[in-house]
């Protein structure tokens, strides 16, 4: 009997703003704890929230990025629930009357290929405090630099069918988030938080099956597998002949299990109302039109532009286009005069590796990528020899072509020098040109390789195959 | 200097009647650092204010009349303060008053019940009865009070002054320690009209730290009009049904001859929805106050009671302990009333009420009446305890005064004579941030009706 997975992500999204929400207070990142409050953020009596202009604006671009519809009126409402780290004894965020409704997210699903997940919904509010709970012997420590920092809510579809396809759901997300700018998404700061609502079905059944949700899941690492930890437990209770609970669950990832929340914090009644103190959120044609207007072109049509415009293949233009940053050094590498496939080979290979290993940056500048590239095509610098002047560049900076001359790495076309490198490599290989003429062809890489190894890859690679294929046939 | 004295001389000559919370000595000392530091040229220089102890100050402690505010020291100060401070008033100490405002009799404050100041054995009125003992017994001129249902005109009625409660937005609720946030405001007691309306002008105005304070400049004040020839004013009959105290209409029908003679044209009108605003009301307060106070769990500030247990215990202690029998009763019903299965039940159905309630006023203002003239309560002050044990007969006493806090719409309390030693009240209604119109009608009737003679 096969099994489906249904899985629907809520994704809570830090909004890169400099003041919170409804204060003036500061969300820098790592201050000491309850440095950044005020009456408002600590709920103290008599204080009133002001709605902060900034992070609505970043909101609305994040809705029209996700294709939702943005209602020109939106409400706040109460979630009303007690905790200490919760100042007011509610959150201000919005119910029945959503910022915004009815989007989409692409995005490339490892066993299904292009799937478009819908958007629920996506409406603004405020995040609480931080309960710090191993920090003191006897007690709880609360910081409340974080309450009242602005966030939106990403509520995904039951569209995604495993666990692999919710990550990938996700990162595509992020990525997009990334890319218009509106949060830097870092999960390990709390800025990207993650709920997954998860229920499976005995493949063929349409109606959705009773669910649990999944909260607690703090990395990326950690998405794929909390899911299937999940859905593995759900199928196997079905099997077994049991059924599924509605329930909340928290991922414990050191033990890489989920376990029930306790009950007392679970099945609350958030009593949610329109929040009194601030009146609808009214948004005019022309403050929205200006939000599209601050979007930068998003990942999906930018794809599909690298593939028109630079006939790359769609896997390659996924790659280029990963980040806005890799995307905008391809576009320059390409403007510098580079050949676009050319360019996308070697952003996606040497480029990237470089970044990765030097914080994302990408270190050679995209004008002398264009001149390596262009060495290479010039039949100046071998391949091999132009990814040590890469290095080279990258590294210490400087002009592609003075760095291959001191290296000694231009490369050498003159026949009668590589013959001598040919004749050099086949007599100390005797046994391999025995068998290459008896029929054994395939082995001419391998002394063209011997070639370039003894030129230290300054050999002409076209012209080493030609001097060798002679001297062998002769 | 010597006037900073003689104020806190003045206040603390009424300590009997249980209406200051501040203890003299800090009122003397504060007095005096505050004389001192006044400008001149303020507006109000050297009017002493009063202040009602739900309203933030940086000179005395907010406590609510609440126990689980015990000694609580705001940080900040509400923006109406930092106002009359700025027109050179003086903070004249913190008024008792009903826990949390919640109440019409003064009863249920954590700190004893307000005397009244023409009868001991009676009630002044509430929430705000300490603001408006202190003002009727000439201790100060003026007094802030806050409203949620009448809270300011109720008091003012019982005691024989002047009470206002604004438009809905025209004062900075900011440093108001919330009730019921759609239906507060701060207002204010006067010995007179003028001296109401002037502390009126100073607190209003835009705000930027109150969302629902409208972008206005401050309310202008009116002149004292010759008469009130040119004025319609609407008597709504529901709130002179047969069963009203005959007390109170006679005062009334006195005050409304008055302003006929001053050539008011006066036009019965009907507001249908009438009847429904007191059970309006109590879904509405109730349901906003229940999440308003759920912030006092003694995790943050105030006391914490019994913090050896778990977190449910804490809040258990904390709450139960730290909050009055009536705070506790609005809480319990506002939980209820936003719960799942009952919110539609009650809290939608009291929006949508209140929605009707507010357009019974648009209709008969829109049919050429200018202001509304109503009884404020439908009785005298009542004796202390009489209506402790019946909370329903309590908030009956809201019932004249309720829909101008629904309607978000600006009311007076003017005195309008006495019964039997006992100040009545009448009140005029206007139409939203039209205080201008209505105050100028209140100068008229003060100017006509003998406050202090029997009607």
């Amino acid at each position: 009997m096969s099994w489906e997975t249904i899985i629907g992500l809520e994704t809570h999204v830090q909004l890169r703003t400099r003041s919170k929400m409804f204060c003036g207070c500061s969300t820098a990142f790592g201050a000491p704890p309850n440095t950044q409050v005020c009456p408002v953020c600590l709920g103290l009596p008599g204080a009133l929230p002001a709605a902060n202009g900034a992070a609505i604006g970043l909101a609305v671009r994040g809705a029209l990025a996700l294709g939702c519809t943005v209602h020109p009126r939106s409400i706040f409402a109460r979630k009303n629930y007690f905790y200490p780290d919760l100042p007011k004894g509610y959150q201000i965020s919005q119910f029945d009357q959503p910022l915004a409704t009815d989007g989409t997210l692409s995005f490339v699903a490892p066993e299904r290929g292009i799937v478009t997940a819908t958007i629920v919904r996506l409406h603004i509010e405020e995040d609480a405090g931080k309960s710090i709970h191993d920090r003191f012997a006897r007690g709880t420590g609360i910081d409340l630099n974080r309450s009242g920092v602005p966030l939106i809510e990403i509520v995904g579809g039951p569209d995604l069918r495993s666990p692999a396809e919710a990550r990938a759901y996700l990162l595509t997300l992020k990525q997009l988030l990334e890319y218009i700018g509106i949060s830097d998404c870092d999960m390990e700061k709390g800025s990207l938080r993650v709920d997954a609502n998860v229920s499976v079905r005995r493949a063929g059944e349409t109606a959705l099956s009773t669910r649990t949700e999944v909260k607690n899941i703090n990395s990326f690492a950690f998405v794929e597998k909390a899911l299937t930890v999940e859905r593995d437990r759900q199928i196997a209770l079905v099997e077994s002949g049991g059924s599924v609970t509605q329930q909340t669950l928290l991922y414990d990832s050191k033990e890489n299990a989920v376990r029930p929340q306790r009950s007392k914090e679970e099945s609350h009644d958030y009593r949610y109302f329109p929040e009194p103190d601030l009146p609808p959120l009214v948004l005019t044609l022309e403050f929205v039109a200006e939000q599209q207007s601050e979007l930068p072109e998003l990942p999906a049509a930018k794809r599909d532009r690298f593939v028109a415009t630079y006939a790359l293949s769609r896997e390659h233009a996924v790659v280029v286009t990963s980040s806005r940053a890799v995307a905008d050094y391809y576009e320059n590498v390409v403007r510098a005069g580079a050949e676009p496939q050319a360019a996308a080979n070697w952003v996606m290979t040497e480029g990237l590796a470089d970044a990765k290993d030097h914080q994302e940056q990408l270190r050679v500048a995209p004008g002398a990528l264009a001149q390596i590239i262009a060495l290479v095509k010039g039949g100046t610098l071998s391949h091999q020899a132009a990814k040590k002047v890469f290095g080279e560049v990258a590294a210490k900076g400087g002009e592609p072509r003075n760095i291959a001359e001191s290296l000694g790495l231009i490369q050498v076309a003159d026949t009668n020098v590589v013959a001598a490198w040919v004749t050099d490599v086949l007599g100390a290989h005797p046994t391999e040109v025995a068998r290459y003429k008896k029929g054994e062809v395939k082995l001419l890489p391998f002394f063209v390789g011997k070639v370039m190894r003894l030129s230290n890859g300054k050999a002409d690679p076209k012209l080493t195959q030609r001097v060798l294929e002679e001297k062998l046939s002769a | 200097m010597s006037d900073a004295k003689a104020v806190a001389d003045r206040l603390v000559k009424a300590k009997r009647l249980n209406a200051l919370l501040t203890p003299p000595k800090d009122l003397r000392k504060s007095l005096l650092a505050q004389a001192t530091a006044a400008r001149p040229t303020g507006v109000l220089y050297g009017m002493p204010v009063a202040v009602k102890d739900n309203i933030c100050t940086l000179e005395f402690t907010t406590t609510c009349g609440s126990r689980i505010l015990e000694g609580y020291q705001s940080p900040y100060e509400a923006t109406a303060i930092t106002k009359l401070k700025a027109a050179g008033a003086l903070i004249a100490g913190k008024t008792n008053c009903d826990e949390f405002a919640m109440g019409s009799s003064t009863e249920y404050s954590v700190y004893g019940r307000v005397l009244h100041p023409l009868d001991r054995t009676r009630v002044p009125g509430g929430s705000s009865g300490g603001s408006a003992a202190l003002v009727a017994a000439g201790a100060v001129p003026a007094a802030l009070g806050s409203e949620t249902g009448g809270s300011v005109r109720q008091p003012a009625a019982f005691c024989g002054v002047v009470g206002i409660k604004p438009t809905y937005g025209r004062v900075s609720r900011c440093g108001l320690v919330a009730f019921g946030s759609s239906l507060d405001q701060i207002g204010v007691f006067g010995r007179s009209v003028h001296d109401a309306a002037r502390v009126l002008s100073v607190i209003s105005g835009r705000d930027p730290r109150d969302a629902t304070c409208e972008d206005r400049d401050p309310l202008r004040l009116p002149t004292v009009p010759e008469s009130l020839q040119g004025f319609v004013i609407g008597l709504p009959k529901e709130y002179f049904p047969p069963e009203l105290d005959p007390v109170v209409r006679r005062a009334c029908d006195r005050a409304i001859r008055m302003m006929k003679e001053l050539g008011a044209a006066m036009r019965e009108v009907s507001l249908p929805h009438t009847a429904y605003a007191v059970p309006t009301y109590y879904v509405i307060a109730p349901a906003e106050a229940s999440s308003n106070l759920a912030r006092y769990d003694g995790v943050r500030y105030g006391p914490r009671f019994d913090g050896n247990t778990d977190l449910r215990g804490l809040y258990r202690a904390t709450r139960g302990e730290g909050f009055g029998p009536e705070v506790r009763r609005r809480i319990l019903v506002g939980t209820y009333v936003l719960s799942a299965g009952y919110y539609d039940a009650y809290y939608r159905r009291a929006q949508q009420m209140r929605a009707l309630i507010a357009q019974d006023f648009r209709n008969v203002f829109d049919r050429g009446v200018d202001l509304l003239f109503t009884p404020t309560v439908p009785s005298p002050a009542f004796k202390a305890g009489e209506k402790l044990a019946d909370p329903i007969a309590m908030y009956m006493s809201d019932i004249f005064t309720v829909t101008a806090n629904l309607a978000g719409l600006p009311a007076i309390s003017v005195p309008i004579g006495r019964v039997k030693g006992l100040p009545i009240g009448g009140q005029l209604i206007g139409q939203a941030f039209l205080e201008d119109e209505m105050i100028e009608a209140a100068y008229a009737l003060e100017r006509v009706v003998p406050a202090t003679d029997e009607a």
